[in-house]
Order: structure tokens, then C-alpha cells, then sequence
């Protein structure tokens, strides 16, 4: 049982359920099944890009840009759809994910190649691929009106009772969970984080399996970049701006180390729940939603703050009776 | 002489061949701050104006105020995220006080002490609570804004005084406003603190080895959150100048102005990681970025256009040296 | 190459004549430095083979091209005689090669088995990670060794140091290593676990293993290597058969020269009462620690790695606050909060870790130096350079420091030319005790020289110093008396003029005579 809680996941749970059962107070519908299944599904695009950050993060890098790249490729489906309606909606993830690979690649191959902090590249990324966005759209917006129906319409399809959105997020987690668990590369992940030198003596090429995982991030910023263009109706220069901060924000309330080596899946899903309930709770118990920002600051705080306490260590254990006691 | 072997002399410093000069940081941006500024000029009949040219320093004077201080706490290596933040959350103190009919010394003196509250409480969590400064200020970043949010939603503060307007829009002589003379004076001081005081060398030897610094009685927490201040201080005096400037205080005011002020100075060579960096090159990288933005402006090019020539300006710029040394030192 | 011949000689002795490994002819160059020059060397299975050599002969350089970390400029590399290359870590894996370090090899936050199986870990069908199999197999390769007491699902950080050293020889085990380095092993481990350790090696000897030893300890070396290969500015000087070498000899190879390390004569004019402690306490670390420093006295602290030496003269140094007890310096009681109040009241620290407490690389030397002593050097507040360079130059030419200038910094410099600046920048604050802990720890003979003899001066002018150092010929060759710790108590303070290294040893360890 003692172990049990040692899992910052279970901690990061109970807050959400008590969290739930605080808004069903003021809220009763809040709880039911059908409200809970919408918030995931609200939740869905914050949950699948806070995957893409953790593996980032957790190589000790982090990914500024991956809000510019959600923006550039959104704005590259959205014209391509409303050039050629034709194009099928799977093509199209498939494009979508390969422009953010793309872009991903680009952030990686300069963290790699040329050894530039990737909070360095990431924030010159991070104005280029949202004026590049401003370039290819000169500007303009693609309307709801320019979408094809099926552009808009895939993510809404329910397929057993809930939205094709919904199910992607659940495929991305569980794709997550096996690459972080299941496969070498996953494991190498955590140990650039835990101990980078060690890691070349174990035969792990670092900088490599950093370029790699800035591809991964970059191919979420795309896949995100679909789902929220095609979610919101809108593609403009101004979509998710700013948005790389509440990613960060969701891996950090799921308890993904800063410095690295440190995270799972389930803190990164649940760190993303956790905000999105509270967005998705604001109106609904009659609270401004102005207040959101505010909350989500001290969420963070506070849950960066009880991070530190679990993980501050102990002085070394000398004296005998200290060590009975 | 004597008949012992004297000890083995070492002198103070190698005459450093001239190379080491002209491939600076500071010279490669001084190249580069010719370079734009001559492309300018050919470019625009207007930008040789003085006019123009005294319009152009609005374009950075603000960021650089806080990039001043932002430099020295990158230097320790701590970063803060929430300088716009506490630029709008100082803007909507202001703000509230105008609604109370305070008078300007009164507004100036509510911006810097928000300011300066802010910074004070960014410092106690890193320095106290031991906490990493890039999370505890992305918390505080919404924090901070969070609160201008709660108390302003969709609405504005408008009607600050008439004299309030000088410290955003006035010039001190001729061309010279009162914000470049503030950059000058502010440069002139931080260059000094840095560079000439003990209080600077310490900076340096905590981002460079913060144990072995605080092991050899320099008080490591307590200048960390000196800076923190020094940070939320400068914030709070950009906010004072913002708002003069734009004469009114929404919520959004100074969006994305903390990684404008962190590209000028990972631009000016400071280094990310700590332990390294100059005042001298944050002023240029401040000018380089007023150039560009100003020159490209003239032009008409979109200010999102701008940003991209500023993002590959910061890859482009510390590449390069990287670069140049592999093909140097190649094979 | 005759096969038929090579079987034969594999046939006839399997143990000794053939090489596992051979290095000819190695070369590496750094811009500036030479760091390996036409070396060789061969291992061979069953046997210890030790690498001696003093700081900056080449032998880490060495290490990082058998790993693959680096590329040899010249040279060939063979293992049971077949040439290969290493052009990264993961090729040298490939081979075998497995190098077990100090203390920065393995990954604290992961478990222990995936510690073991990192970057070969067993897979299911579909190619992902069989945690299963991989749990058996690390319980199994820990049984084999007889560490059957670490559980394989502990996480790294969770086991004692001696533990982790099992741990990564059970990855050394499980890649099935044929050739295992160990580069200073022995560096962070108390006697009871150096001894665990020699077991360990015994056990890889025993399985066929080829190792290479790198220690600077001679007692170790003798004890646990068959052959030896001495290194010196980067060139092979001497190898052959460590029961065949006497110890002189092989220092001899080492530095070029005869030198019987001689600790400086001295006499001891012991003064009035300097620093007294008393009833100094901590809740986890030690238990009513009380002593007294004289005037012109060396006082030297010895005890097994962790009885808590360290951590009570960081509590004395202000750098620990949580300690309960009273400090008195001349008279006063004093109560410093942080390494400045007690550089203040003069009493200064000069850390175990070089590279982490000590020198602040980065920096030039002159700034290294004058860092503790900034609020002199400045004028309210306000830097003169001119101060900071002469008090560098007085300290760093004392302790005949072999730098190009004063502006260098201080990362380029060795190891022992480091720690002088870790002394000099201490001692220029002027205190009145001076604390060195582990002054002369991994650092080569000619720059042990120069610490003891700088110590001595300092005694002699009047300085008071406490030496804690796990090095018995050091302790008894330098203290006027030995305070012992065992457990954060102190055991026993002994005057040196009744002391023996027997008695020291037994009261550290607890035995009775």
C-alpha cells in the first residue's frame, strides 16, 4: 500500500476526483458519464500534444515551438482541403503528420547536429513557423464555410458511441504507453534523462535519440495541428498562440520532471485532465472564465511545490539510532 | 638574483592575438548591426530621418530594459518567464489606481512596487523552496496575468493623466525621448554591476559552479533572489513605460514580450546554460532587433513577417560561430 | 594469420599466452596536447591486468578509445586476434568491452534490472520489452554472483554504493563482457566494501573475464592485479608481471625518477588552544562531536569512507546548518549560517570535490582565487583587478602552480595544478584554520609533494589546520594528533608519537585488539 502511494499518478488522481466532486457540488451533472466523456474529449488535443512534450522533456530538452508548428501545419491542411476537397481525411492526417515531422525534424536536427540548447532553437522556431504561417496564408483565414464537410465532420464521427476524437487520443496514449514501457528506444528516453553520460558509456546515442524525439513532438504538433483546425473551424495565424506554455503546464502538473528522467504517460494524460476540467467546469459553476488563468498558475505552482517535497531527499543516515529510529 | 631559483612566474594574461578580438561575439554583432542598417538605408529614403531613427528605439528600449536584467539572472543561471506577465498585472494596478483618482507619482510608484512584489515572490520560491525558476515562472506567468484577467476580463483602464503620458511619449532633447535616455542610463549601470562590481563577479561564478561558489562564501540564494527582484523591478518600470505609451491597460498588454526579451539576450551572447554573457552585447542585439523590426516596418512587411526574420536572426547568429569553428578545426 | 596454429597455443595454455585484447600502436592527439603517443597493451582472459600512472599519463584517454567514446589517431585494435574497430560505444559493447567508473555509470532513477539489461534488454516476439524475462534473467545473473539480496525491481537510487558496484557487474555479466574496465573502482568505498569488491573481481577472474584495473593505490594493485602496464606523459614505459615489480621500481616508471615520497620533517611548536568544538550535533549525521585545535598544529581526522568526518567540518564551516553543539574560536563562541560567516570569522573549508565544491571552471585562475576573498579585493564594492592579480600571484607561485597566465581558466589545467588553486584560493582569505578535506585525493605524487610540504610551511607560521584524509601514510605521516571517527562519534584521539597504522585501522573498524 506504502508503494502503492509512492506513484505521484495516484496522488494526481485523487485530486481530480476530489476536484470532480467539489464542481458536482455546485454542479451535479458534472460527474455523469456522458458530462465526463465530453471532458476527455475537450481535453483530447492538450492530452495527445502534453505526450509529445514529455518525451521531450524527459530527455532534458523542451519543445517552445510545438503551438507554431500546431499552427503551420493546421494552416497547411486547412488550404489544401479547401484547394482539393477531394483529398480523403486519412491522406491528409498523413500529410499532416509528415509537415510536423518536418518541422519537428528541423528543431531536432539543430539540437543534434550543431549542440544549440534546445530552448535556444525552440524559441527562434517558435516565431519562424508562426510567420511562415503568415507567409503561405498571406494572412488570410480559412473559413468553416471553405472546409469540406468531411474535414470537419471525421472528428465528430461516433464510433461506438463516442467521437472519432476521443478514440485518437486513446490510440496516441496507448502507442505512448507501449513506446515508453515496451521498446528500447522509450527506455533509452528516460535514461538520456537520468544520467546523459552514463548513457554513452551504455552505447545509446544521445544526440540522436534527441533528433528523434523532436520528431516525435513535431509529428504531434501536426496531428494536433488537424484535429484543432478541424475542431475549431478556423485557421488563422493567431490559432493556439501561446499554447506551448499550457502544454508545459500539463506535463508539469503530471509530475514530468523539468530536469528530466522523471514522468509517465498517466502523469501527462492525467496533468492534462486535471486543466481541462477546470476549463471545462468554470461556466458551468458560474465562475468567470477569466479566471482560468489564474488557476492553472496556481496549479502549477502548487503542484511543482509538492513535486519538490517528494522528491527532496533525506541528509546521509550515519548514526546508528537514527537509523532505528 | 639571487642564488635560489626564484618561483615560476605567471604572468597576468597572454597578449591575445588581435583575432580573438575581431571574432568576438560583440564584433560579429556589430557586423551584423552595419549590415542591417546600411541594407536599411538603401532600402527606405525615410530611414536616415532622425525622426525615424528616434522612432525606431521605441521598437526595443522597453524589451531591453528587462533584457538587462533577464541577462544577469540568465547568467546565474535562473531564467523568468513572467516579465509580461508582471508588466500586465503591474499595468492593471495602475490601472485600478487611475480609477481612484491617483495622481501620476502615485501610478509610477504602484508599477515599480508591483514590479517589484512580483519579482520578490518569484525569488522566495526558487531561492526558499529550492524550486527550478522555468516552472515555478511559467506558474507565476499565469498566475500574474491570471489576476489582470480576474480583475479587467474583455475591459480596459483608460483616462491616465495627462502628465502620466511623459515618461511613454516625451523626449528629453530634440529627438532624444525619455525612454532611450532611460536605456542609456539603465545599460550605463547594469554594464557597471556586471562587469566592474563584486556583486557581478559572483553572478558569473554562481552560473558557472553554483556549490562551489556558495563553498567559498559567496550567498548564493541571497543574490539569486536580489535578481529575481532586479528582474521584477525593470518589469515593473517597462510596465509604467508601456502604458504611458499606449495610454490604456488591457489584460493582453506586452503578450509574448518575455521570449522577446530572452531572444535579445541569448542574441547579445549570453549563454543559456549560465556562466557567461555581456551588457555590451545585449545593447546591440537590442539595437539589431529595433533595426530589423524598424527597417523591415518601413518596408511595410507585417510585424508576424518580423518575427521570422528575428527567429532566424537567433538560430542563424549562434550557429554560425558553431559552425565556423568545425570548419576550422574540421575533418 | 595461422589458424591451425592459434587453436594449438589456445589448446595447450587457454589461461595466459593468448591476448583477449591487444591495443599496438595507439596514437591520440587533442588540439594543443599529445595525450597518447605509440601506446600499447594487452589483457588477458582470467587475468587483472592493472594501468598505472600518474594524473594526465593517458590513461582515461585510453580508456575512452577501448569504449569506443574516442577514435585513436594511429594504432590497431584486436581481440583474440582478430582486428576491429570501436567507432562508437555501442560497436565496443558489440565486442564485449564493458567499463565499470567511479560512481556516474548507471541511472539512479531507473530499476535495478534495467540498469542490468539497458541497450540489450530481452524482447517479446513482437520486438518490444520483455520485463518478465528480463526481471528472471537479472535475478539469475545476481544469484550467480551471490547478490542475491538486491531485488531486481529496487530502484538504483535506493541501494548503498557498494551495491551499485554489484549492480554494475551484473551488467558487465549479462552483456556477457569478455573484457571489463574498472577506472578507480575504489575511489568512494569504505574498506569493508573495497574488500567486497576484490571478491567481485576474484569472481570475474574466475569466469574468464579479462579486466584492467586503473587505481592509484598501490596496496590495492598488488593485491588483486597479475600484470601491470605503467604509463607516463602518454607513452608506454614499462609492463610484465606485478610479482616480478617492486614498488619502487614501478613509481619510478611512473614519474621518471626515483622518488621515495617522503613527508616534510617538521617540528611541531604546538601552541595555545585555537578552536575548541564541543557537543556538536546533528540528528542523522553525528553524535556529540567535541575536539580541540592548537596554534602551529596539524590535526588530522581518519575513518572509514561515510563515519561522518565530512559532514561534521562542513557544520563547523557554517555550510550545514542543522547542527546542535557550541564553536569557539579564540575565546569567542561563534555561530556561522553559511561559508561566509565562517570565512568571516577565519576559519575556512577546503572541500573533498575538487571539480563540484571546489574550483569554479569557467573562470580564470585569478578569479578562482580571489572569489572568497572578493569583499578585500573590492572597494565598496567595486572590483581592482589589480588586487585580485597580486593576491593570485602570491599563492598560486607558493604553491608552484604550472599555468601559461593567470587569465587561463581553470578547467585547462591537471588535476593536482586544480587543487593547488582549491588551496590557494582558501588560504588567501587569511583564515585562522584551515580544514582540507582529502587534500590530496586522485592526484599525482609530484603535486602530493608540493600540498604536504605547502602544510607544513603553514603550520610553521603559525596556521592551524585539520586534515581529514583516508589515506593512512598521509595521516600518520602528517598529524601531530589523529582524531578517529567511526559512526559519527568519535572513536578515539590519539597522539601521534604512540600511534601505529594497525591501531588506527582497528579503531576506525571497531575491532578490539
Amino acid at each position: 500500500m506504502k508503494a502503492f502511494l509512492k506513484y505521484r499518478e495516484i496522488w494526481l488522481l485523487a485530486a481530480i476526483a476530489v476536484l470532480i466532486g467539489l464542481i458536482s457540488t455546485r454542479f451535479p451533472g458534472f460527474a455523469d458519464p456522458a458530462n465526463l466523456r465530453q471532458v476527455f474529449n475537450d481535453t483530447s488535443i492538450l492530452m495527445i500534444l502534453a505526450l509529445g512534450q514529455m518525451v521531450v522533456i524527459l530527455t532534458r530538452s523542451i519543445d517552445l515551438s510545438m503551438a507554431s508548428n500546431l499552427c503551420f501545419t493546421g494552416m497547411v491542411v486547412a488550404m489544401l482541403n479547401a484547394a482539393l476537397p477531394a483529398i480523403p481525411i486519412p491522406l491528409l492526417i498523413v500529410v499532416a503528420l509528415l509537415v510536423g515531422l518536418v518541422l519537428g525534424a528541423i528543431n531536432g536536427f539543430l539540437v543534434w547536429r550543431l549542440n544549440i540548447p534546445s530552448i535556444v532553437v525552440t524559441l527562434g522556431t517558435l516565431t519562424i513557423y508562426r510567420g511562415a504561417t503568415f507567409v503561405i496564408s498571406g494572412g488570410a483565414w480559412v473559413n468553416a464555410d471553405q472546409m469540406s464537410p468531411d474535414f470537419i465532420g471525421f472528428q465528430r464521427a461516433a464510433f461506438l458511441g463516442i467521437p472519432v476524437l476521443s478514440w485518437i487520443a486513446l490510440l496516441v496514449i496507448a502507442l505512448f504507453f507501449l513506446l515508453m514501457t515496451r521498446t528500447a528506444l522509450g527506455r533509452s528516453i528516460y535514461a538520456i534523462g537520468v544520467n546523459p553520460t552514463a548513457s554513452v558509456y551504455a552505447g545509446i546515442d544521445v544526440g540522436r535519440t534527441k533528433f528523434v524525439v523532436f520528431c516525435i513532438s513535431g509529428m504531434i504538433g501536426g496531428l494536433a495541428g488537424y484535429l484543432w483546425i478541424s475542431r475549431y473551424v478556423i485557421a488563422s495565424v493567431e490559432v493556439a498562440n501561446g499554447y506551448e506554455l499550457n502544454i508545459i503546464a500539463a506535463c508539469v502538473i503530471g509530475g514530468i520532471s523539468i530536469a528530466g528522467g522523471i514522468g509517465s504517460v498517466g502523469g501527462a494524460v492525467l496533468g492534462a485532465l486535471f486543466l481541462g476540467i477546470i476549463s471545462n467546469a468554470l461556466p458551468v459553476i458560474n465562475i468567470s472564465p477569466f479566471w482560468q488563468m489564474a488557476i492553472s498558475g496556481s496549479a502549477i505552482i502548487l503542484a511543482v511545490v509538492l513535486n519538490a517535497r517528494g522528491e527532496r531527499r533525506q541528509g546521509r543516515i550515519i548514526l546508528k539510532k537514527a537509523e532505528t529510529a | 638574483m639571487t642564488d635560489t631559483p626564484a618561483p615560476r612566474h605567471i604572468p597576468d594574461r597572454l597578449d591575445k592575438p588581435l583575432s580573438s578580438a575581431i571574432f568576438s561575439w560583440e564584433a560579429l554583432l556589430v557586423v551584423v548591426a552595419i549590415a542591417i542598417f546600411a541594407i536599411n538605408s538603401f532600402a527606405s529614403p525615410y530611414f536616415l530621418d532622425p525622426w525615424s531613427l528616434s522612432d525606431l528605439t521605441f521598437n526595443f528600449t522597453e524589451k531591453a530594459l528587462i533584457a538587462f536584467a533577464m541577462a544577469l539572472l540568465i547568467i546565474s543561471g535562473e531564467i523568468d518567464l513572467s516579465v509580461a506577465a508582471i508588466i500586465a498585472l503591474a499595468s492593471t494596478m495602475m490601472g485600478m489606481a487611475v480609477q481612484a483618482g491617483a495622481g501620476t507619482p502615485v501610478l509610477v510608484a504602484i508599477g515599480i512596487l508591483v514590479g517589484l512584489g512580483c519579482g520578490a515572490f518569484n525569488g522566495l520560491l526558487v531561492t526558499r523552496l529550492g524550486l527550478p525558476s522555468i516552472v515555478v515562472t511559467i506558474g507565476t506567468m499565469s498566475l500574474f496575468r491570471g489576476i489582470a484577467f480576474i480583475i479587467l476580463g474583455d475591459q480596459a483602464y483608460k483616462g491616465y493623466p495627462a502628465s502620466f503620458a511623459f515618461f511613454g511619449q516625451g523626449y528629453v532633447w530634440w529627438v532624444v525621448s525619455f525612454e532611450l535616455v532611460l536605456f542609456a542610463v539603465a545599460a550605463i549601470i547594469y554594464w557597471f554591476v556586471l562587469h566592474r562590481t563584486s556583486f557581478g563577479r559572483r553572478v558569473f561564478a554562481i552560473g558557472n559552479n553554483s556549490i562551489a561558489a556558495q563553498f567559498s562564501g559567496v550567498r548564493v540564494d541571497r543574490i539569486k533572489f536580489i535578481l529575481f527582484c532586479l528582474t521584477g523591478l525593470m518589469s515593473g518600470i517597462a510596465s509604467v513605460l508601456i502604458t504611458s505609451r499606449l495610454g490604456s491597460t488591457r489584460p493582453s498588454i506586452a503578450q509574448g514580450y518575455e521570449l522577446e526579451a530572452i531572444t535579445m539576450v541569448v542574441l547579445g551572447g549570453v549563454s543559456i546554460l549560465g556562466g557567461a554573457g555581456s551588457i555590451l552585447g545585449v545593447v546591440l542585439a537590442a539595437f539589431i532587433m529595433g533595426l530589423v523590426t524598424f527597417g523591415l516596418g518601413l518596408l511595410n512587411v507585417p510585424g508576424i513577417v518580423m518575427s521570422i526574420f528575428i527567429g532566424l536572426l537567433l538560430i542563424i547568429v549562434i550557429a554560425l560561430p558553431i559552425l565556423w569553428r568545425r570548419l576550422r578545426g574540421g575533418r | 594469420m595461422d589458424t591451425t596454429a592459434q587453436h594449438s597455443t589456445v589448446r595447450e595454455r587457454p589461461q595466459a599466452s593468448t591476448p583477449r585484447l591487444t591495443l599496438s600502436g595507439i596514437s591520440k592527439s587533442f588540439p594543443g596536447v599529445r595525450a597518447l603517443h605509440d601506446v600499447s597493451l594487452s589483457l588477458y582472459p582470467g587475468q587483472v591486468t592493472a594501468l598505472i600512472g600518474e594524473n594526465g599519463a593517458g590513461k582515461s584517454t585510453l580508456v575512452k578509445i577501448m569504449t569506443g567514446i574516442y577514435q585513436p589517431d594511429a594504432g590497431a585494435i584486436s581481440i583474440d586476434g582478430q582486428a576491429v574497430t570501436l567507432p562508437s560505444a555501442h560497436a565496443a559493447f558489440g565486442h564485449g568491452i564493458t567499463a565499470i567508473h567511479q560512481e556516474t555509470v548507471l541511472f539512479d532513477d531507473l530499476s535495478v534490472a534495467e540498469n542490468i539489461f539497458l541497450g540489450h534488454a530481452p524482447r517479446t516476439r513482437f520486438k518490444t520489452i520483455d520485463w518478465r524475462t528480463m526481471r528472471k534473467n537479472a535475478k539469475e545473473v545476481l544469484d550467480t554472483m551471490g547478490a542475491g539480496h538486491i531485488d531486481a525491481d529496487a530502484r538504483l537510487k535506493d541501494l548503498g554504493i557498494a551495491n551499485k558496484h554489484l549492480v554494475a557487474v551484473a551488467r558487465a555479466m549479462s552483456i556477457d563482457a569478455r573484457i571489463v574496465i574498472m577506472d578507480e573502482p575504489t575511489a568512494a568505498l569504505s574498506m569493508k566494501e573495497i574488500e567486497e569488491l576484490f571478491l567481485l573481481i576474484e569472481f570475474l577472474k574466475s569466469e574468464g573475464k579479462a579486466i584492467l584495473f586503473i587505481s592509484h593505490k598501490f596496496d590495492e594493485i598488488y593485491r588483486i592485479a597479475d600484470r601491470y602496464t605503467v604509463f607516463r606523459d602518454g607513452e608506454m614505459v614499462g609492463e610484465g608481471m606485478i610479482k616480478d615489480a617492486g614498488q619502487s621500481q614501478i613509481v619510478r616508471m611512473m614519474v621518471g625518477r626515483s622518488v621515495d615520497h617522503i613527508f616534510p620533517q617538521r617540528q611541531a611548536a604546538i601552541g595555545a588552544t585555537v578552536l575548541t568544538v564541543s557537543g556538536l550535533s546533528h540528528p542523522t549525521e553525528f553524535d556529540d562531536i567535541g575536539f580541540e585545535l592548537h596554534r602551529g598544529e596539524i590535526l588530522g581526522f581518519y575513518g572509514l569512507v561515510g563515519a561522518g568526518r565530512s559532514e561534521v567540518m562542513q557544520a563547523i564551516s557554517g555550510i550545514t546548518r542543522t547542527a546542535k553543539g557550541t564553536i569557539t574560536l579564540e575565546g569567542k563562541p561563534i555561530a556561522p549560517k553559511s561559508a561566509a560567516d565562517s570565512i568571516e570569522a577565519g576559519i575556512v573549508y577546503v572541500p573533498e570535490e575538487r571539480g563540484k565544491q571546489g574550483v569554479v571552471i569557467g573562470l580564470p585562475i585569478f578569479q578562482n582565487v580571489s572569489l572568497p576573498s572578493l569583499t578585500r579585493t573590492s572597494k565598496s564594492g567595486i572590483l581592482r583587478l589589480a588586487e585580485e592579480f597580486a593576491l593570485a600571484r602570491a599563492f598560486t607561485e607558493r604553491l608552484d602552480l604550472r599555468a601559461s597566465s593567470l587569465s587561463q581558466d581553470v578547467g585547462t589545467l591537471s588535476g593536482g595544478n586544480q587543487q593547488k588553486i582549491v588551496i590557494a584560493k582558501w588560504l588567501a582569505t587569511a583564515p585562522k584554520v584551515i580544514i582540507l578535506d582529502e587534500p590530496t585525493k586522485g592526484i599525482d605524487i609530484g603535486s602530493k609533494a608540493a600540498v604536504h610540504g605547502f602544510m607544513a610551511e603553514l603550520v610553521a607560521q603559525g596556521l592551524s589546520v585539520i586534515m581529514v584524509s583516508s589515506e593512512l601514510p598521509e595521516i600518520l605521516g602528517m598529524s601531530d594528533r589523529v582524531v578517529v571517527m567511526r559512526e559519527g562519534r568519535i572513536a578515539s584521539v590519539y597522539d601521534n608519537k604512540e600511534l601505529d597504522a594497525e591501531t588506527l585501522v582497528r579503531t576506525a573498524a571497531g575491532i578490539a585488539a
